[in-house]
């Protein structure tokens, strides 16, 4: 069974650690706030200028001036803090976030992303992906391994114009936990009741896989 | 000192077709609304507005779009808009996009007297294209220049008369950046009070950056994706 995008998620909180500060970006990432372990405490960054972002408000207490990076109303945990953007980036770029989460149309096995243009379509922009990419020291990329017509996201080379490169080191899809290491995609975890052989089908880019891979453990 | 004015329409005073303007806010929060809409009863057009987003179709910069006064958008992300996406698609607009980190950067080194300065975003991506790369501790970086414009408009919570300006919550954003690189800097305030009644040490823009000050009324911040448990 391939992991839903909640699963995928609350992989990803694994990997959390106390005192962290954290960046999630929109879609699957923005749900592992859902799943910080018990007795950890984790401030999430919005790069909008927040640090300490909690959950939506309770109905008929949204506020127009507090949002996050997505546009929607949010609230401030005790110990949040508010700033500008240019202060908001200068603590990305300078390297003061441990992790940063963000969704990939592709990656490549050289730790390349492309994430903010499909061409032919209408581009919006890149926000603040390719500055996050960037600088992060450690940057997890939640995605589905293939297209909905099967083809592979982990490619040898992205086709899609890029959001950045060589800044991949972890990927979390619906099948599999992989590093981004200079040998390629190094196999780690697999999706319960999705084997090896299903994994190397749906990987285009090169793939190691060494001795026996474990399941994926869900708490 | 003279910075108090009384509305959004004298505000502008001075903008004239063809400026490059620098617009506040984050999505739908923290714009200087008013100071938009007395811009859509102006016949100014072939503005240049560099702002983080594009508004929506009936509310922020969307009304300057709807009325063709935008001849170039300088932003990191615009979606959420129908009209500027025919604009574009039809050739009626121009568009810049630069990674948000690096637009608010450029905007704050505009202000700062920096006339350019290198970060990592966008190396190797087409952001890349036509800039000089250096590499610093082994790392490729991109030169990018400052940003300045002729008028920079910001909206903040509170202000006094020397225009010192306090922001509410995420509603600073790029509000404060771009207060500094401004030739001429307009703020419109949710309140404004006398020089010495706000804390100084609470203020985050100080008033030298600020040239014209008002308070404006019945601010509507639209909410763009609400949200609740």
């Amino acid at each position: 069974m391939s992991l839903t995008k909640q699963q995928i998620a609350q992989r990803i909180a694994q990997e959390l650690k106390d005192g962290y500060y954290v960046n999630l970006g929109i879609g699957i990432p923005t749900l592992v706030a859902n799943y910080i372990p018990e007795g950890i405490e984790v401030v999430l960054q919005s790069e909008n200028g927040m640090l300490g972002m909690g959950p939506f408000p309770k109905k008929g207490a949204a506020d127009p001036d507090l949002i996050n990076a997505g546009k929607q109303t949010v609230t401030i945990r005790p110990g949040g803090v508010f700033f500008d953007s240019a202060t908001s980036f200068a603590m990305i770029r300078g390297g003061h976030i441990d992790l940063t989460v963000l969704g990939a149309f592709e990656v490549s096995d050289t730790g390349d992303i492309a994430s903010w243009k499909i061409p032919g379509k209408m581009v919006k922009g890149m926000g603040g992906a390719m500055d996050l990419v960037a600088a992060a020291k450690n940057i997890i990329v939640a995605m589905q391994h293939t297209s909905k017509d099967g083809q592979s996201k982990l490619l040898t080379q992205c086709t899609l114009p890029l959001t950045g490169v060589k800044c991949i080191k972890k990927i979390v899809t619906d099948l599999a936990v992989l590093d981004v290491t200079d040998e390629g995609f190094v196999l780690l975890e697999r999706a319960p009741g999705v084997s090896v052989e299903d994994i190397k089908a749906a990987t285009a880019g090169r793939l190691v896989v060494k001795g026996n891979i474990p399941e994926i453990v869900l708490a | 000192m003279n910075k108090v004015v009384q509305n959004a329409k004298e505000a502008i005073a001075g903008i004239e077709s063809g400026m490059t303007l620098m617009v506040g806010g984050f999505g739908l929060c923290g714009i200087p609304e008013h100071c938009i809409h007395a811009l859509t009863e102006t016949e100014l057009k072939e503005l240049t507005c560099i702002s983080n987003n594009a508004g929506v179709d009936d509310f922020g910069l969307g009304l300057l779009l709807q009325k063709k006064q935008i001849k170039k958008m300088i932003s990191s992300y615009v979606g959420e808009n129908a009209e500027f996406e025919r604009q574009l698609l039809h050739g009626e607009l121009e568009v810049e996009l630069i990674p948000q980190g690096t637009l608010a950067e450029r905007c704050r080194a505009g202000g700062a007297g920096i006339p350019a300065f290198y970060v990592p975003a966008g190396y190797g991506t087409e952001v890349a294209e036509g800039k000089e790369v250096r590499a610093f501790n082994d790392k490729p970086h991109l030169l990018e220049y400052a940003l300045t414009a002729d008028f920079a408009i910001v909206k903040a919570w509170k202000g006094d008369t020397h225009g010192n300006l306090i922001y509410k919550e995420t509603a600073g954003n790029f509000n404060h950046p771009m207060a500094t690189a401004g030739r001429i800097t307009i703020a419109e305030v949710e309140e404004l009070v006398p020089a010495g009644q706000l804390n100084p040490m609470q203020i985050h823009t100080p008033g030298v950056y600020i040239k014209r000050i008002f308070q404006g009324t019945h601010y509507e911040k639209r909410i763009e994706q609400l949200t609740e448990q």
